[in-house]
């Protein structure tokens, strides 16, 4: 027999349950209602459910982004200072990481999917549940119990099928949601206890401590070159300055006593 | 006659439109006794394009049963079968 004629007959079984439930078929009705509260109940939670998981995802990937963009930075940061094992390093992780994010980034939209599938679900259930409703105050307002019978059946079948349908959507998604639940807590997990660490870069940071050994060293090569050209400078201007004090000592001192010689002759000269 | 896609809710097909869909069904059919993944596929994608196409969602509140059901789209071949040979996982 054809897939869609088996599908709706296991459906309408499972309404034909219900309606065997009572004698007086508008029981069937209130107990048919009840159980579409609950089924909304439980598909609100079910959206719920979804979401709150599809934020956690959210979350996962944004800290794997920052943790992307750090090392990155890192990696510009060894390539300045002329370190391309560093910056390979940090790329590689980096690269490592995308594995990671795709991997989210695919949970993301396939709960962004579900969540809007439950959403109109839970919308279409409870527009139903609504006719439901109108329909059953009329039916018991107007009908005696046999008279009811025939009205009663398409009603419930129809909001039974509905529920059902919703029912398993609910199902799906929760199933899922659970197994991405238990990967998001794997992950969580590892951040927490540092296995991922030398991956995402932190507290144990080995390219951003290499960094700043080198940053460090760096500084440290700075201020050696600057002692010594203080050292140098502070040597130098002395053996200037002692051989400038010397000639100048001794060119006065030169052109002096030649002068008195010249004045003496002019002043011999002159008496 | 009405037809639901489970997942997506009912639509209104107009009933000359049986024959073709009985065709597309026909093929799900052997696909899945078959065991024929590949198959199952283009015939269930092939089944819901077109009742999306033919067919108009029904209004919220109109409370009938479907004539025909089809599995959600993404239903695999293994959620088929489970859901031929049991029905127990339907709730509500």
């Amino acid at each position: 027999m054809s897939v869609m004629k088996r599908v709706s007959l296991i459906f309408k079984a499972k309404a034909n349950k219900a309606l065997d439930r009572y004698e007086d078929p508008r029981e069937t009705l209130d107990y048919s209602y009840q159980r579409q509260l609950e089924m909304l109940t439980q598909v609100r939670r079910g959206v719920a459910d979804v979401a709150t998981s599809r934020k956690r995802v959210e979350l996962q990937m944004n800290s794997l982004q920052q943790q992307q963009a750090k090392l990155e930075g890192q990696a510009k940061q060894a390539l300045g200072a002329g370190r391309d094992d560093l910056a390979r390093d940090a790329l590689t992780r980096k690269s490592s990481l995308q594995t990671q994010l795709t991997d989210l980034q695919t949970q993301y939209q396939s709960l962004q999917a579900d969540e809007e599938k439950l959403t109109s679900a839970s919308q279409r259930l409870q527009s139903r549940v609504e006719a439901f409703r109108t329909q059953k105050e009329t039916i018991k307002a107007t009908y005696t119990a046999a008279e009811a019978q025939s009205r009663i059946g398409e009603a419930v079948s129809g909001i039974s099928e509905e529920m059902g349908d919703v029912g398993m959507a609910v199902q799906r998604a929760q199933d899922k949601t659970a197994q991405m639940q238990a990967r998001a807590g794997a992950i969580d997990e590892l951040m927490a206890s540092g296995a991922l660490d030398d991956v995402t870069g932190t507290p144990h940071d080995d390219i951003q401590a290499e960094l700043d050994r080198m940053g460090g060293g760096h500084d440290v090569d700075l201020e050696l070159a600057r002692m010594k050209g203080e050292l140098s400078q502070g040597e130098a201007p002395r053996e200037i300055e002692g051989s400038a004090d010397g000639g100048a000592a001794g060119q006065p001192a030169q052109a002096a006593r030649p002068a008195p010689s010249a004045d003496q002759p002019q002043a011999g000269d002159g008496s | 006659m009405i037809v639901r896609i489970l997942g997506e809710g009912q639509f209104k097909v107009d009933d000359a439109a049986t024959g073709e869909l009985n065709a597309l069904d026909a093929k799900l059919e052997a696909a899945v006794n078959a065991g024929d993944e590949k198959a199952f596929r283009s015939a269930m994608s092939a089944l819901v394009s077109r009742i999306r196409v033919l067919g108009t969602p029904l209004p919220a509140d109109v409370l009938e049963p479907s004539a025909l059901i089809l599995p959600d789209a993404e239903a695999t071949m293994d959620n088929v079968r489970e859901m031929l040979s049991g029905g127990g996982l339907i709730p509500g």
